[in-house]
């Protein structure tokens, strides 16, 4: 290298240059990307959205409000939640929620679950897991129809103690080779539903009150 | 054999650095589920190491060389968080799969024997060629255990490229007769395909005859 023999002068002038050319770049990437990565993200919420509340219409349309709620041993949440729900002339109509089946095959399996007023399932996603490929993750909506059974399910049809996979005696199809799976996910959505007819009330009443605050999608 | 000849030549084949130098295993391995995947991490790896060679090349007069590695890793940090973010941005659905290793790309240690062996000693014009012709080579191995995991693993080729192409794209997917064999997709799978990948390309160079007593003449640089 031809500066050894030099002075550190040119060396340190290039590394304030280079920093500063990094950090210019890094910075105008960013100013570039950060309304289109928000964007893409609301875009990707609402999406999923809408896919758990095909029955009950178009979130993107919908009056939507926020809270946050927990109930760690339904929901297996630690932190609180997001609960979006969909508001009808100012009364809810259907609420999407997270929930965690702690209960996988390799991983916690990650539902969003939407459910209308009267507690009947419009939709469940996996949002993220680690179950086997190919074998585990049918319950993918892309990969099987598996997950799009709970739909226009809930705690009455069927009735509580058929909540649970064929092989354990339930009315869910089970999956080959994966019934941990399959009773996981099964498990997830039933206390999904319990949680919803617990706290449905209050659910109601925050989504009410916040509703005239700031509703999420305008 | 000019001196063009040799980089571009050494970059795409006989130094290869996924398959000769055995260099960027790790992205390699993990990302190359499916063809599209690898493609869009080889091109991101190949933007990263041009420009920096480009760049490193520049300034190689003025540099003191115990400041030369803090200096490349933050030439090729900077330029991997923008690509990052401008994936980010513009490919949303294929930044969701590939998240995690386009900052890996910072620990690609191709990139940085690249910028330490060739473009801080040359000029800008053979770096610049250099760094093409290497990403281009580790692209191309991307791509080849790309296509061959995600042909014997699940049957298809081309399948996800509207994500880095645009929803016409669809219709390059190529479903192929049978299901699939799962373990080509798992870990395992990256290794077996890595180990075909490497044998075939030990076959041609053996086939090719003088290429291949080079290279063991000369063995490939680790760092």
């Amino acid at each position: 290298m031809a500066a050894i023999e030099g002075t550190a002068l040119p060396t340190l002038l290039l590394v304030g240059v280079i920093a500063v050319g990094a950090a210019a770049l890094v910075t105008g990437s960013y100013e570039f990307s950060r309304d289109r990565i928000e964007a893409n993200r609301q875009a990707r919420l609402l999406q999923s959205l809408n896919n758990v509340l095909a029955a009950s219409g178009d979130a993107g349309a919908l009056n939507l409000t926020r809270i946050d709620l927990n109930d760690p041993q339904l929901l297996g949440y630690d932190d609180p939640i997001d609960v979006y729900i969909v508001l009808d002339a100012d009364r809810p109509r259907a609420a999407v929620f997270p929930v965690v089946a702690p209960d996988g095959y390799h991983a916690a399996i990650h539902l969003l679950i939407g459910v209308s007023a009267d507690g009947v399932v419009t939709g469940v996603r996996v949002v993220d897991h680690r179950e086997t490929p190919g074998l585990g993750d049918v319950i993918e909506a892309g990969k099987s129809d598996w997950i799009l059974q709970f739909d226009g399910k809930s705690l009455m049809s069927p009735d509580r103690a058929q909540w649970a996979v064929e092989d354990d005696g339930g009315s869910f199809d089970s999956i080959t080779s994966a019934t941990v799976t399959a009773r996981a996910v099964v498990g997830g959505v039933r206390r999904a539903l319990e949680f919803y007819e617990a706290r449905s009330a209050e659910l109601s009443a925050r989504a009410a009150e916040r509703a005239e605050e700031e509703p999420v999608n305008e | 054999m000019s001196r063009v000849k040799v980089l571009v030549l050494g970059g795409l084949w006989r130094n290869n650095p996924a398959l000769v130098q055995l260099l960027g295993l790790c992205p390699l391995l993990a990302v190359t589920t499916t063809l599209v995947n690898g493609l869009t991490l080889g091109l991101a790896t190949l933007v990263v190491v041009a420009t920096t060679n480009t760049i490193v090349s520049a300034m190689r007069r003025s540099l003191m060389p115990v400041v030369r590695i803090p200096l490349f890793v933050l030439i090729i940090a900077s330029i991997v968080t923008c690509i990052d973010l401008l994936t980010s941005a513009l490919l949303f659905d294929l930044h969701e799969i590939l998240g995690l290793f386009i900052p890996l790309i910072i620990t690609n240690c191709a990139i940085l024997a690249q910028a330490e062996t060739v473009a801080s000693r040359r000029p800008v014009s053979e770096s610049l060629l250099s760094g093409i012709a290497t990403g281009l080579g580790f692209c191309g191995a991307l791509v080849a255990l790309g296509a061959l995991r995600e042909l014997v693993g699940q049957g298809t080729l081309f399948a996800g490229f509207d994500l880095l192409l645009g929803p016409w794209a669809v219709a390059l997917r190529i479903d192929l007769p049978f299901e699939g064999m799962l373990v080509a997709v798992l870990p395992p799978g990256a290794f077996f395909g890595l180990a075909v990948v490497l044998a075939l390309r030990n076959l041609v160079s053996a086939r090719t005859g003088p290429s291949v007593r080079r290279m063991r003449a000369v063995p490939a640089r680790r760092s």
